[in-house]
């Protein structure tokens, strides 16, 4: 067995590490230097270290995206859309996991197993189905379509069962003991105990439906309700084909989880380890 | 005691309905609905009256759609993508797994592809893959290869669509396997490794007989997880080939959503969801094995 030394070992270690960063940056500063050059240049120079130094720096493509598409839209729809997956989802889901947790009443099991059991259901087995059942009811092409579905969601009602479980009773007891109902208990004694829970749950649920291209494309035919992913695939086929232009959308539609992901980072680490799922 | 149990189940149910309304509604009803539609005739804006055809659709979408395709495509997959993004992912987290300057800055760069959304991501690496020498990875790999290398079309390639999709994908997931397994190392006591350090095992052998033992569960949890979104694979398909050419990069999803969405034949979408869940189920029931043992064993 070959003992190499500490210092070469750590030297290697730097080396391969960089060579990685190399890989996984490259498509990403291609992104943004692309889309501050002309767009003839940007496919023009892909082949030499151009791609990577532009020669000269404009927010023509910028102001591009805005003028051919609505991006404004697509965002709002977006953020609409995330935002109530993301807060009524953390509502229900949290009632439902404390109900399993911490409450005895009739039909517990029988619940609990429900929500393992349908948390197999990948969202593609049943997207056309659901796609058939919503539409003959007339329901499409709105922002509540593309979010109500999601709302209540097995895998994070599994995560804050999990979670209530590990919280310690004693809190909850004086309460009770105090006179406070389920309800009032829940709201001003578990609620404020569960903030990690929530952070985690929430990156978790944002993670899974920011970039959701598959249930918009089904149910949206206005671009007034389409959301960025959508706006994006689309814009990539509408003719000019412009890359300086599709990569400035592409920089505009990342910022904003690049910020949350800058400003969460340890709690997106951490909802990602513990639960491990994206889809 | 009894007196808890009345109290409580008014605020349990009103805590869980919520809840249970949304998955009944969106979830368990359209299950039922895939396997009940997957027996009759229906299609979007159809004058024929809806009839029940017993199996018909599921024998027609094995014998005169591209689904025998798209699930072999869906394997392949799974055979290339699952090993070289579990072993990648590994070998990122074991190297991040030290006293490390800039560690942070490694861990987030390589973790940043996976918060972006795959359309996203598939829309550059078109513009990656794109032909001719001028093209981001042809002129790489020229250059790699000092001038040897062959420019090509490889999303309009029968032999490099699906290779290109598969690479698109590592890229874009790797980080998750990675954050996992760091996590799973850094749960391995110390000591085990002093112990057999102590023992005389150099770094190899500790890797094979401390860390890989000690990353079980993990790893197994990482591989299930990859497999299973090697089989719902769609957006990447969708934006970056349509599946072809002649359906060298189509995908068990993309063939559902042509076949339901793009052509109205919902029947025939309903059967192949079907399908699809039962390859879902199976992968699911193989991890619940695979778990167990374990719990036998310790």
């Amino acid at each position: 067995m070959s003992r190499t030394p500490a210092r070469l070992r750590a030297v290697l270690a730097y080396a391969l590490l960089l060579a990685f960063t190399l890989v996984f940056i490259a498509p990403v500063l291609f992104m943004i230097v692309g889309s501050l050059k002309p767009d003839e240049l940007v496919l023009a120079e892909a082949g030499s270290l151009r791609a990577f130094l532009p020669e000269s720096v404009s927010p023509d493509n910028y102001r591009a995206v805005f003028e051919r598409v609505p991006f404004g839209a697509y965002l709002l729809s977006s953020m609409i859309v995330n935002g109530l997956i993301v807060g009524l989802g953390l509502l229900v889901n949290a009632f439902a996991g404390y109900a399993l947790a911490r409450l005895r009443w009739w039909g517990r099991g029988a619940m609990l197993g429900l929500v393992l059991a349908v948390l197999v259901i990948p969202f593609e087995a049943i997207a056309i189905p659901l796609f058939y059942q919503l539409s003959w009811l007339g329901w499409r092409d709105d922002w509540l379509v593309q979010a109500i579905p999601f709302v209540a969601n097995p895998l994070a009602i599994f995560l804050f069962y999990s979670f209530f479980l590990g919280l310690p009773r004693e809190l909850e007891e004086a309460a009770r003991v105090d006179g406070a109902g389920v309800l009032r208990t829940f709201f001003l004694i578990v609620l404020p105990n569960a903030k990690a829970a929530f952070a985690s749950v929430a990156i978790v649920l944002f993670l899974f439906h920011w970039g959701m291209y598959l249930w918009p494309l089904l149910m949206t035919t206005s671009e007034a309700v389409r959301p960025l992913p959508l706006g994006i695939a689309n814009f990539h086929t509408l003719p000019p084909l412009q890359w300086g232009d599709i990569m400035a959308f592409g920089v505009l539609m990342v910022l904003p989880v690049l910020i949350l992901f800058v400003v969460f980072q340890r709690w997106f680490v951490r909802g990602v380890a513990s639960t491990g799922v994206k889809g | 005691m009894h007196r808890a149990r009345f109290t409580e189940a008014p605020a349990a149910w009103l805590l869980m309905t919520p809840a249970l309304v949304g998955l009944m509604l969106f979830l368990l009803l359209p299950f039922a609905l895939a396997v009940v539609l997957s027996f009759t005739n229906l299609r979007m804006a159809s004058p024929l009256p809806l009839e029940f055809v017993g199996l018909a659709n599921y024998t027609l979408a094995f014998q005169e759609t591209a689904l025998p395709r798209a699930l072999l495509n869906n394997l392949l997959f799974a055979l290339v993508v699952v090993p070289a993004q579990t072993a990648l992912g590994l070998a990122l987290a074991v190297l991040l797994d030290r006293p490390l300057r800039g560690r942070t800055v490694f861990r987030t760069l390589f973790f940043l592809p996976v918060v972006f959304p795959l359309s996203l991501i598939a829309v550059v690496w078109v513009l990656i893959f794109a032909p001719g020498p001028d093209g981001l990875l042809n002129a790489t790999l020229g250059v790699l290869s000092f001038g040897l290398w062959e420019p090509r079309d490889f999303l309009n390639d029968p032999h490099w669509a699906l290779p290109a999709v598969m690479l698109t994908s590592i890229w874009q997931g790797v980080g998750f396997q990675m954050i996992v397994l760091l996590a799973g190392l850094q749960a391995i006591p110390r000591q085990l490794y002093e112990a057999a350090a102590v023992d005389g095992a150099g770094r190899w052998r500790q890797f094979l007989h401390v860390t890989l033992p000690g990353l079980r569960n993990p790893l197994i949890f990482v591989v299930i997880v990859t497999t299973i979104l090697s089989f719902r694979v769609f957006d990447q398909v969708r934006i970056m080939t349509r599946g072809g050419p002649q359906d060298a990069s189509n995908t068990v999803i993309h063939e559902m959503v042509r076949t339901a969405f793009d052509q109205g034949h919902v029947a025939m979408g309903a059967a192949m969801s079907v399908v699809f869940f039962v390859v879902i189920l199976g992968i699911a029931l193989a991890q619940r094995r695979l778990l167990r043992q374990r719990g036998e064993v310790s």
